[in-house]
């Protein structure tokens, strides 16, 4: 087991390499950064000591290594725009981000399990075709028209919701008032999000129901209640985990859009903030620490695998 | 009794998937609608979609059906345009990243060992970056239009149909059809792209429609955001650009809810053929 996770970690490191380089590669290509923080009036000198002072004019795998050296001594840099460190910025911004998400995908995740075993033992039922058919719609609709929809529907429309921003301005925030901001967006990424986690619990699940240790514990007489949640649920951990492990991603990349229609203070915003303005060290921060998180997310999806599933062996 | 049961069961899976077949049958109507209406857009469209045809912002009327935009120009013919934006991203976005992936999997699956490590750890790279911030950073670098955003998503969206056919290749390899392929002492690419390509289509076909949706939508998304298509040109997802804007989110429903029910219809349109495809081509599971 020690093993097989030690592996893994191994294997996850030349990946990790190849992303920040491809990443640092775009950014150089991107243009010139000192050009966007003092306009085109500053003379040339200024422009060069500047570009010395940064370590600009060096060629590029020497800036490259530059930085990952900075990166494994814990420093990100920073930013061309604020001048902030890179790791306070994202510091900062990452609560919120974290808030969001974690809000989403659990209330997602609650949601799609009853509702896709539902759609499973009902299999060809009317419930079963319209939760079908509305998971379709669901992933069908694009979260920034959800978003605006909602905003005309909530906000404009019947006023009960704010639509921007964490909390109220110029009152302390009390979770009363982040829950109610909180709202509107969770709301739009679990519609987003569930239409594919039902279909996906829901295959599953139907695959298990044919099994025929299923046949034992509904012939065994311990009843439908038993043998759905008991037996069939269990089993069907493992897709769950998995589409948890997709999910989230996809919800790191997701809420940018969202954070930018609903003003969220978190990662998403910081980071389109960064790409208008070319602002490297804090996109290629943003990049790597995503690019960490999908990798752990993998590594953790491929243990719990083999904590739920017995048969699963490492090797 | 139990053939009471099995009969009522029959019927229910029967209902089932004629209703499901009667909605792929209408998507597949209305995806012709639109095809139709993207191809001979110059000609149905009332005016020239970036032409000034009208006063600003005036709601829909008989000249204008559904009213005009911010600085006057006709919201039905940039529809119309907006539509012919959107099937072309979706269908070049999928022929790219379909030859990507399938070559790519062809090769891993078929010659296995370092080649298949290093491939696949390729499309692990590719997987892991997360895929927006990948798609913004790469719409900030190339100047943002039509052809980049093909481009980019085109070269991001490959690694699912690459690891679909490299399973399938795996798979095939070990059967005896092309087992005898190579005891025959036939070309490797014969084998790869006559033999096996053709037994591995349907999956890759059924994967290529949901693609073909996500591309859209993505479009749709970078659009929305001012990273996509750039205006004056017009698509989908630049047309609701405006609606962050409240008194147009508010007073002006006409401009952003037609462009918005049009991607949905769109969208949805492909998933549920894509869905029917699934049910055709895997005629032991009705419906997963």
């Amino acid at each position: 087991m020690r093993k097989y996770v030690l592996k893994k970690i191994l294997f996850a490191i030349p990946i990790l390499i190849g992303i920040t380089i491809i990443d640092y590669l775009f950014m150089s290509y991107a243009g010139n950064p000192l050009q966007m923080i003092h306009g085109p009036k500053v003379s040339q000198a200024a422009v060069h000591a500047k570009e010395i002072e940064y370590g600009l004019n060096k060629p590029f795998y020497i800036q490259y290594l530059v930085w990952l050296n900075q990166i494994l001594h814990g420093n990100f840099g920073y930013s061309y725009k604020s001048f902030q460190p890179v790791s306070d910025l994202i510091a900062s911004h990452v609560g919120p981000t974290l808030l969001l998400m974690g809000s989403a995908l659990f209330i997602s995740i609650a949601l799609s399990i009853p509702v896709a075993i539902y759609s499973a033992t009902h299999q060809y039922s009317k419930g079963d075709y319209t939760i079908v058919t509305a998971s379709f719609v669901g992933t069908s609709i694009p979260s920034f028209f959800s978003a605006l929809v909602v905003i005309y529907l909530f906000t404009v429309k019947l006023g009960w919701l704010p639509s921007s921003g964490m909390s109220t301005l110029g009152e302390n925030t009390q979770f009363g008032d982040v829950f109610r901001h909180l709202l509107l967006p969770v709301i739009v990424l679990v519609a987003a999000t569930m239409g594919s986690n039902v279909r996906y619990i829901r295959s599953a699940m139907l695959e298990i129901l044919q099994k025929d240790y299923l046949l034992n514990a509904r012939a065994k007489g311990i009843g439908r209640f038993l043998v759905i949640n008991k037996h069939a649920l269990k089993n069907a951990l493992i897709p769950i985990i998995t589409v948890i492990g997709m999910q989230i991603p996809l919800l790191f990349g997701g809420t940018v859009i969202i954070e930018q229609i609903f003003s969220w203070p978190g990662l998403g915003l910081l980071t389109m903030t960064a790409v208008l303005n070319n602002d490297y060290p804090v996109i290629m921060g943003v990049c790597l620490l995503t690019a960490v998180v999908v990798l752990i997310t993998n590594l953790l999806t491929d243990i719990l695998y083999a904590a739920v599933d017995p048969t699963i062996t490492f090797k | 009794m139990e053939a009471l049961i099995q009969k009522k069961s029959q019927k229910r899976t029967h209902t089932f998937v004629f209703w499901k077949h009667k909605l792929a049958f209408a998507s597949v109507i209305l995806l012709i609608i639109f095809v139709v209406t993207a191809l001979f857009g110059n000609m149905i469209s009332p005016y020239a979609p970036n032409t000034i045809t009208g006063s600003f912002s005036a709601p829909p009327s008989v000249q204008h059906w559904l009213g005009t935009d911010q600085i006057g120009r006709d919201v039905l013919s940039r529809l119309i345009y907006g539509i012919k934006i959107s099937l072309l991203v979706g269908v070049s976005v999928t022929v790219i990243s379909s030859i990507i992936g399938i070559v790519i999997g062809l090769v891993a699956g078929f010659f296995g060992g370092k080649i298949d490590a290093a491939l696949m750890g390729l499309t692990d790279m590719v997987m892991s970056f997360p895929y927006i911030l990948l798609v913004l950073v790469a719409a900030a670098i190339f100047k943002p239009g039509l052809l980049s955003i093909i481009l980019i998503l085109g070269f991001v969206d490959w690694p699912g149909i690459a690891r679909l056919v490299r399973g399938s290749v795996l798979s095939l390899r070990e059967t005896n059809f092309i087992k005898a392929d190579q005891l025959a002492g036939l070309p490797k690419t014969y084998i790869l792209f006559s033999e096996i390509l053709p037994n591995a289509i349907a999956p890759i076909l059924i994967y290529a429609t949901s693609v073909m949706a996500y591309s859209i939508l993505d479009e749709a998304a970078l659009s929305f955001l001012g990273m996509g298509i750039q205006p004056p040109t017009a698509s989908l997802g630049n047309m609701l650009n405006g609606a962050e804007n409240l008194t147009i989110l508010t007073e002006r429903l006409w401009l952003w809810l037609p462009p918005g029910i049009v991607i949905i219809l769109l969208v949805l349109a492909i998933n549920f053929i894509g869905d029917a495809l699934r049910d055709s081509f895997d005629p032991n599971n009705h419906y997963k």
